[in-house]
C-alpha cells in the first residue's frame, strides 16, 4: 500500500505535468485553486489522471470537496483501502 | 432478382468550402451581460471572439455559400450531386429539410435531400454517411454540409456557456476516387449522459412565449468525456485507417473548446510536426460548422494544403462522436 508521502508525491508529478505548478508546490495544506491556481478544468484532468495511476475510482460529485492536496491525497488513501 | 446498387471503390472529399459571418463579436460585447472576464473567458475556452449571423445570413444563405465554395473547389457540375445532407441542430423548423432548399439553391434541384440532427458531430456523421452513398453507388457526388446560428439560441445571460456558442458553415463535395480519400469512421453515442448538452426546453414549453429554446451544458463533465474519452476514439480512428501518428499533417478536432484540444493533443501524444487547429480563438464553437470552418482557415494561412492527411474528430449532444482520417482535396 503507497504511503501518504507517496501519494503525495505522485499527485505532485500529475499537478506539475498538468498545470506546471512546481513539484515542491504542491503541498498537503496548499488549495488547488486558491494556492497552485488549479481552475476547475485543468482539475479534471488532475482528476483523470489520479484515477489511472492510482486505480481509484473520484465521482464528479466528490471532485468539489477536494479543496486541499491533502483532501485528494485522502480520499485516495481511503479509496485505495476500500 | 433484384439488381444490386453498384459504387466507386474509394470516396473522398474533392472540395471543401466555408461561411463565416461578418460580424466579429468580442469578449467585451458578451460581458455585458454575464458577470465574467476577459481573463476567464480566454482561459477557460481560448475564445478572444466569434462570429454571430446577422438577420440575412441565415441557415439557408450561409449553407448555400460555403456549398458553392466547396463546388468551385471540387470542379464538379452542380446538376451531378445526388445527395445532400445537412448536419443541423439551429434550423429552427422540424419541416421540410433545409437540405432541400439549399440543394434547389447551389443548382441541383432533384438531388436528394435530407437533414440530420448529430450536434457537433454533424459534419462527421455527414461525411461518413456520403462516404457510404458514393461506395455504395446511391449518388456519385454528394454535398455535406454542417452549419449552426447557435446565438439562436444561446442564452445570453449564462455565463456557462453564453461565450462559447457562435454562427457559421460549412460544406464538403464526397465523390469517387482512385485510392481511399476517408478512413473508416469510428463513431457512436452514449444517451446516458444526454442531459450534459442539451435543448433547456421542449418545443412545447417555448410555445406561445416567443423565445426559441435554449442550449444549456454542464461543463466539466462535457470535458472530462471530450477529452479523455475522444481522444481515445482519435486513436482508433487513426489506427483503423491504418495512419501513424507521424504520417499525420492535421489534426482538426470539433472547435469546442481549446482546452479540450490541447488535453486531447496530450492525451494523443501527436508529434510536433502536426499542425493543430486553433480557429475556435476568432471563430467561437460553431458545433456541425466548426471542422470545415477550421480546415478553410488553415488552408488560407498556409498551414493545410492539398493532399495533407488530417485526423478530424467531431462530438456533442448526445453524446455523439464520429472520427476518420481524410485526405484534404
Amino acid at each position: 500500500m503507497a504511503s501518504t508521502e507517496e501519494i503525495r508525491s505522485n499527485l505532485a508529478e500529475i499537478v506539475n505535468e498538468i498545470a506546471g505548478i512546481p513539484v515542491e508546490d504542491v503541498q498537503l495544506d496548499k488549495s488547488f485553486t486558491d494556492d497552485l491556481d488549479v481552475d476547475s478544468l485543468s482539475m479534471v484532468e488532475v482528476v483523470v489522471a489520479a484515477e489511472e495511476k492510482f486505480d481509484v475510482k473520484i465521482p464528479d460529485d466528490e471532485v468539489k470537496n477536494l479543496k486541499t492536496v491533502g483532501d485528494a491525497v485522502a480520499f485516495i488513501e481511503r479509496a485505495q483501502n476500500g | 432478382m433484384i439488381t444490386a446498387s453498384t459504387g466507386s471503390q474509394y470516396a473522398g472529399i474533392l472540395g471543401i468550402g466555408s461561411y463565416r459571418p461578418r460580424r466579429a463579436v468580442p469578449n467585451s460585447e458578451i460581458l455585458e451581460q454575464i458577470d465574467s472576464s476577459d481573463e476567464w473567458i480566454q482561459t477557460r475556452s481560448g475564445i478572444k471572439e466569434r462570429r454571430w449571423a446577422s438577420e440575412d445570413e441565415t441557415v439557408l444563405m450561409m449553407s448555400v455559400n460555403a456549398a458553392k465554395e466547396a463546388l468551385q473547389d471540387s470542379g464538379i457540375d452542380p446538376s451531378e450531386i445526388g445527395c445532400v445532407i445537412v448536419a443541423t441542430v439551429t434550423h429552427l423548423y422540424q419541416t421540410p429539410a433545409i437540405a432541400t432548399r439549399i440543394a434547389v439553391e447551389v443548382g441541383a434541384p432533384t438531388a436528394a435531400a435530407f437533414d440530420i440532427s448529430a450536434a457537433c458531430a454533424g459534419f462527421c456523421y455527414g461525411v461518413a454517411m456520403a462516404n457510404d452513398l458514393v461506395r455504395g453507388g446511391s449518388a456519385k457526388y454528394v454535398l455535406a454540409i454542417g452549419v449552426e446560428r447557435l446565438s439562436d439560441i444561446t442564452d445570453r445571460t449564462d455565463r456557462g456557456t453564453a461565450f462559447i456558442f457562435a454562427d457559421g458553415a460549412g460544406a464538403a463535395i464526397v465523390g469517387p476516387t482512385d485510392e481511399p480519400g476517408i478512413g473508416p469512421v469510428v463513431w457512436g453515442s452514449d444517451g446516458t449522459q444526454h442531459q450534459v448538452i442539451s435543448q433547456k426546453e421542449s418545443w412545447q414549453e417555448v410555445h406561445g412565449n416567443h423565445n426559441w429554446p435554449h442550449l444549456t451544458m454542464d461543463g466539466n463533465p462535457v470535458f472530462r468525456w471530450a477529452s479523455f474519452e475522444m481522444a481515445k476514439a482519435a486513436q482508433k480512428a487513426l489506427d483503423v485507417a491504418g495512419v501513424k501518428a507521424e504520417q499525420l499533417d492535421l489534426f482538426v478536432p470539433h472547435q469546442a473548446n481549446m482546452r479540450i484540444t490541447d488535453a486531447m493533443r496530450r492525451t494523443l501524444k501527436l508529434p510536433e510536426h502536426v499542425k493543430v487547429a486553433r480557429d475556435i480563438e476568432r471563430q467561437g464553437n460553431t458545433s456541425a460548422a466548426s471542422i470545415p470552418l477550421a480546415i478553410t482557415a488553415m488552408r488560407e494561412a498556409g498551414e493545410a494544403k492539398s493532399g495533407d492527411l488530417a485526423l478530424i474528430i467531431g462530438f456533442g449532444a448526445g453524446l455523439v462522436y464520429a472520427a476518420q482520417v481524410i485526405r484534404l482535396p
